[in-house]
């Protein structure tokens, strides 16, 4: 079964999403993450504010097969995180890339230009699945 | 008991008393006039109100509820699920055991001692090792002091480098967390084809960065780690220490010690190779063994022996420090002290015999019908993979586990080691007999044909468990973890 | 062989199946260099009968607090266990399981501990308990990693009331974690407030007194929750839950995290252990909780029921990032707890609790008036207090002994400023006839 992937958006290998305007980057996690993880119980957001590199552990998805660290893929400023994830860490199952958690404020917006491209990042995932049958 | 029992707190009923008090004898003060009276209570706190009846009826149907070794076949990898003796039981209630106050004094403790002192030199003789601290409560409480031991034996050489701990692909999860709770970076080790350490992979590792290995061995796939000798010359050659994580010593009692294999470090679980109960997850008791060059670094106190008198050793400058109160789990001790009296040199050799006799028999019913990754002889357990029934007819391990508990057991440890997909991890224990492991396969076997005939039968086992598949999603998602009046 | 049920004829069956002629041969993977060739230096097997004689007389050379009156306390304490105690203990089903990874077979197991997390929660006004620690001292050490983990600050501020033994533990763990043990000085019993306003820092991460704290002295939480509130780091309260039945929760003064020794909740002195933690927080920590939970859910038909939840921070799942490294629980002994707990309800907890502080009381006046001794502080205690004995504390425990009792703590042994200081605590178990014969015991030695 082939995991979506969103067109116009921006991935890493670590199965993260991200979506760039401007100055601004919205970050969550993949259908092929959240299919991995299984039944997403909570997401611990965070802390807005917080400054962020590149590849830093920045806030964990739990599932109840385990607790997923999940990496910043640019680097920034946390200035928003996705509230309503508390209540209901569900979305992330329901609805992958329509659940944002984190909003960064880049320092650095050429960074993204190492991220994959959606097309990169769907023959990735191909692989992936490929070799784990 | 295929009935619901309600939370005690659902049955209370005001003004039930389940234990009474003799009246107060001494000259009663007004509690106010004894205490500041913004400090007590406002409100009662909010426990349950029930008679002595009550509270009988409710434990005993609750504990059948439980499956329990006294009632049946019970596998669990790498648990040691063997039969607890009763005498033990009655020999840790013994007064003098059970009611001496830990602060009561040495001089008035002796008998006390004297069961520490010998039980400690039983437990050095039986792994080989020079000495051994009955402090830690568990096991993964002895991991952690044991990696404790080796920070402080690097660091008072001066050596402040070692960050790294080395831990195989198939460790248990403790390992890595104690390692990882000691200020350690975890590095994981690959296996190889035969389940052994992977040598070559262990050598590139291996720098003088690394302050030692964690090893269970036999390993968590039952496999008794056959290179051991080069692994020890490859870890001391780079200046690192071996520690022996004892959960799986039941396989070599009096076969082969940890401390001739060149481990400079070990627990042991006295409740597993030991007998001593799992009490449903505690009071275990994890003591720590090292060799010559790290006696210094043990836990105070210890208790030495000194003409005919016992006495607790408290002067050890460079020891790493007490890791609980006063000195273990003193009531499981007793157990364990019992059990090797019982037992003697020839008692735990048959122990280990017909563990491992159980296991390769019971592995020998069952490899054809289930894939076994590592063919090999094992040692007190083995390793099975669900991965044939369930790429045929879309069964998991869990769902076979489930079905053998229709069958009267419980199931096996299973998606455990990491290494084996849908793993299935076997344990009979040198406690059951011939005739039981021969039922017992006959079951698993039965749950593979059905896997391939009746698939849907399979995946919705159990049938016969008064609860079956609780949601544990709905559990982590919106955790209800005490009981509220409004319910 | 009792425990070991295969015979001859069935290993020799069993080999036959493997293709070995000899039990050696399944042994064949272990270096011949490495085997083990000589028989292991034990005592000879005992039979059952010889095993109970010679532990029997081993116990009997103990003192112990059947046989003596105790006024021995200092964190562990003599109180009544009713018999229901030990006989649902006994239950083979309770005893003799594993822990309830598998929810359909330990159901029994994990509603009893999902009723234990409820009356912890009750005592201590948490919202929150886990399914305890291995003792209160290593659960104080779990707390100051969560406070740790969660402010990234680095100081644990200890009053010198605390424990000794949960003082010295904590010295040996936050090193591990790079922290810091800061002691904070007494006065008169209790922590000193001037000195722990002083002692904070920025880098201060929790604050830990204990109530009633080791003196027996009760420590104004309402003053120090005020100061803790200011300082951005976590009040830890480690509590005596038998105390808590008659004082109120920890909770009302701001703690965060409510540990203890569970151990005077229906468990024997056992020599020290084994007894049980209790470790409980308010809600917003609740998933940083170490250890094991148990959590209600419902069952696929929907019948209520309960399974270990919260797992995955747990070491088995989360390896070497997981929370904590501890696996068990001391689940026997919080199950002790738990009957325990059920059978004396909120108004004999009470009583358990009013009756050690009535009787504590009586015994400080006694001993005063008998035997010359004097309070060493006049803070408010609960049951246990501290004298200034006129005479060498270990003489005097020396002659209580001969005389039925176990005598008090000499506080010097941890305390080297308070030279013939002794600790005496008093539970609802003693009589009047033996605190007064105590007291006059204690001021007739060395006459």
């Amino acid at each position: 079964m082939m995991a979506k992937v969103q067109e116009g958006l921006f991935y890493t290998e670590t199965h993260e999403w991200v979506r760039v305007e401007g100055r601004k980057a919205w970050i969550g996690v993949t259908d092929f993450a959240q299919h991995a993880m299984g039944d997403v119980v909570y997401v611990e957001l965070p802390e807005v504010g917080r400054t962020v590199s590149k590849g830093d552990d920045f806030c964990v998805v739990e599932s109840v097969k385990g607790a997923n660290d999940v990496y910043a893929p640019l680097s920034g400023k946390v200035v928003e995180v996705n509230d309503a994830l508390e209540d209901s860490p569900e979305r992330v199952n329901e609805d992958a890339y329509g659940s944002w958690i984190a909003i960064l404020e880049l320092s650095d917006p050429s960074e993204s230009a190492q991220l994959l491209t959606w097309e990169a990042y769907r023959t990735f995932v191909a692989e992936t699945e490929r070799k784990e049958g | 008991m295929n009935r619901l029992e309600p939370v005690s707190f659902d049955t209370s009923v005001p003004g039930r008393r389940g234990c009474v008090l003799p009246p107060l004898d001494v000259a009663e003060k007004a509690v106010a006039s004894l205490l500041p009276g913004e400090m007590l209570r406002r409100e009662p706190a909010c426990l349950p109100e029930l008679s002595e009846v009550d509270v009988v009826r409710h434990f005993t149907r609750l504990s059948q509820k439980n499956f329990a070794v006294d009632e049946g076949f019970y596998p669990l990898g790498s648990c040691t699920m063997k039969y607890n003796p009763k005498c033990n039981e009655d020999a840790a209630r013994l007064p003098g055991f059970a009611l001496a106050h830990p602060l009561q004094g040495a001089e008035f403790s002796q008998g006390a001692l004297r069961l520490m002192y010998e039980l400690t030199e039983m437990l050095t003789e039986i792994t080989g090792m020079a000495g051994v601290s009955l402090q830690p409560a568990a096991g993964a409480h002895g991991e952690l002091t044991g990696i404790m031991i080796i920070r402080a034996y690097h660091r008072h050489r001066g050596d402040e480098k070692r960050t790294k701990i080395l831990i195989p692909d198939t460790a248990h999860g403790t390992n890595p967390a104690s390692a990882a709770l000691a200020g350690y970076d975890v590095v994981e080790v690959a296996s190889d084809r035969r389940g052994n350490v992977d040598l070559d992979a262990l050598r590139e590792a291996m720098d003088d960065r690394v302050a030692g290995i964690m090893l269970t061995n036999p390993n968590t796939l039952g496999l008794f780690e056959e290179t051991i000798t080069d692994v020890a010359d490859i870890v001391h050659g780079k200046g690192g220490l071996l520690y022996y994580d004892g959960a799986n010593f039941n396989a070599i009692l009096g076969k082969v010690r940890p401390g001739d294999m060149g481990f400079d470090v070990i627990h042991l679980n006295l409740h597993k190779s030991f007998s001593t109960p799992h009490g449903g997850g505690g009071p275990g008791s994890g003591p720590v063994g090292v060799g010559e060059t790290l006696l210094p670094f043990l836990p105070v106190p210890l208790v030495r022996k000194c003409g005919d008198r016992y006495e607790f050793d408290e002067d050890r400058p460079l020891s790493v420090g007490k890791v609980r109160s006063f000195y273990g789990n003193f009531g499981v001790l007793v157990r364990a002290y019992a059990y090797i009296l019982s037992m003697g040199a020839e008692g735990l050799r048959e122990v280990a015999h017909n563990a491992v006799l159980n296991a390769n028999y019971l592995m020998a019913l069952l490899k054809e019908r289930f894939l076994l990754p590592y063919d090999r002889t094992c040692k007190h357990e083995f390793v099975l993979s669900g991965k044939r029934q369930h790429d045929s007819g879309g069964v998991s391990t869990l769902d076979m586990a489930k079905a053998l508990m229709d069958y009267g057991f419980h199931p096996p440890t299973i998606y455990f080691p990491l290494v084996v997909e849908e793993a299935m991890m076997i344990e009979p224990t040198e406690t059951e007999g011939k005739e039981t492991l021969d039922v017992f396969a006959k079951a698993l076997c039965s749950i593979a044909d059905e896997a391939e005939k009746n698939p849907e039968g399979v995946k919705t086992a159990p049938h016969s468990t008064f609860v079956a598949r609780p949601d544990e999603t709905a559990a982590a998602r919106k955790p209800v973890l005490r009981w509220r009046r409004e319910e | 062989m009792r425990y070991i049920p295969n015979t001859e004829e069935q290993r020799a069956a069993m080999l036959d199946v493997l293709g070995f002629s000899d039990e050696e041969e399944l042994f064949g993977d272990i270096p011949e260099s490495l085997l083990f060739s000589r028989s292991l230096k034990l005592p000879p097997a005992m039979s059952e009968m010889e095993m109970l004689t010679h532990l029997g007389a081993l116990a009997a050379s103990n003192a112990h607090a059947g046989e003596k009156a105790c006024f021995l306390g200092a964190g562990m304490y003599d109180h009544f266990i009713p018999a229901v105690v030990n006989h649902m203990a006994l239950r083979q089903e309770f005893y003799t399981s594993y822990t309830p990874y598998q929810p359909e077979l330990s159901q029994g197991t994990l509603q009893a501990i999902f009723e234990f997390q409820s009356m912890i929660c009750a005592l201590t006004g948490m919202d929150v308990s886990n399914a305890s620690m291995y003792d209160g001292a290593s659960a104080a050490a779990e707390a100051a990693f969560l406070a740790g983990g969660t402010t990234k600050r680095s100081d644990v501020l200890v009053s010198r009331s605390v424990h000794p033994e949960t003082r010295r533990v904590l010295a040996t763990y936050l090193p591990l974690r790079g922290m810091r043990l800061v002691e904070c000085d007494i006065e008169d019993g209790v922590t000193n407030l001037g000195d722990l306003k002083e002692k904070i820092s920025g880098e201060t991460a929790a604050i830990l007194v204990q109530q009633p704290n080791f003196f027996g002295c009760l420590e104004d939480l309402a003053s120090l929750g005020a100061v803790v509130k200011e300082s951005g780091a976590l009040f830890v309260v480690s509590a005596n839950p038998i105390a808590l039945a008659l004082l109120e929760p920890p909770s009302s003064f701001g703690a965060d995290i409510v540990v203890g020794e569970g151990q005077p909740l229906g468990n024997p002195l056992s020599f020290g252990g084994p007894g049980f933690g209790f470790f409980a927080v308010r809600e917003k920590y609740m998933r940083k909780l170490p250890g094991r939970v148990v959590g209600k859910t419902t069952d696929r038909e929907g019948k209520p029921c309960f399974v270990l939840t919260l797992q995955a921070r747990e070491q088995h799942i989360r390896r070497e990032k997981a929370t904590s490294n501890i696996c068990s629980n001391q689940n026997l002994n919080v199950l002790m707890a738990t009957v325990y707990m059920s059978l004396l309800g909120p108004q004999g907890l009470r009583e358990v609790a009013e009756q050690s502080l009535q009787k504590a009381h009586v015994a400080r006046e006694s001993l005063c008036a008998e035997g010359g001794f004097s309070p060493l502080f006049g803070a408010p205690f609960f049951n246990e207090f501290a004298l200034k004995s006129p005479k060498p504390v270990e003489r005097l425990n020396r002659h209580l002994l001969t005389e039925g009792f176990l005598g008090g703590y000499d506080l010097s042994l941890a305390y080297p400023e308070y030279p013939g200081g002794w600790l005496v605590a008093v539970t609802e178990k003693r009589t009047r006839e033996e605190i007064e014969r105590f007291a006059v015991c204690a001021g007739r030695c060395g006459e």
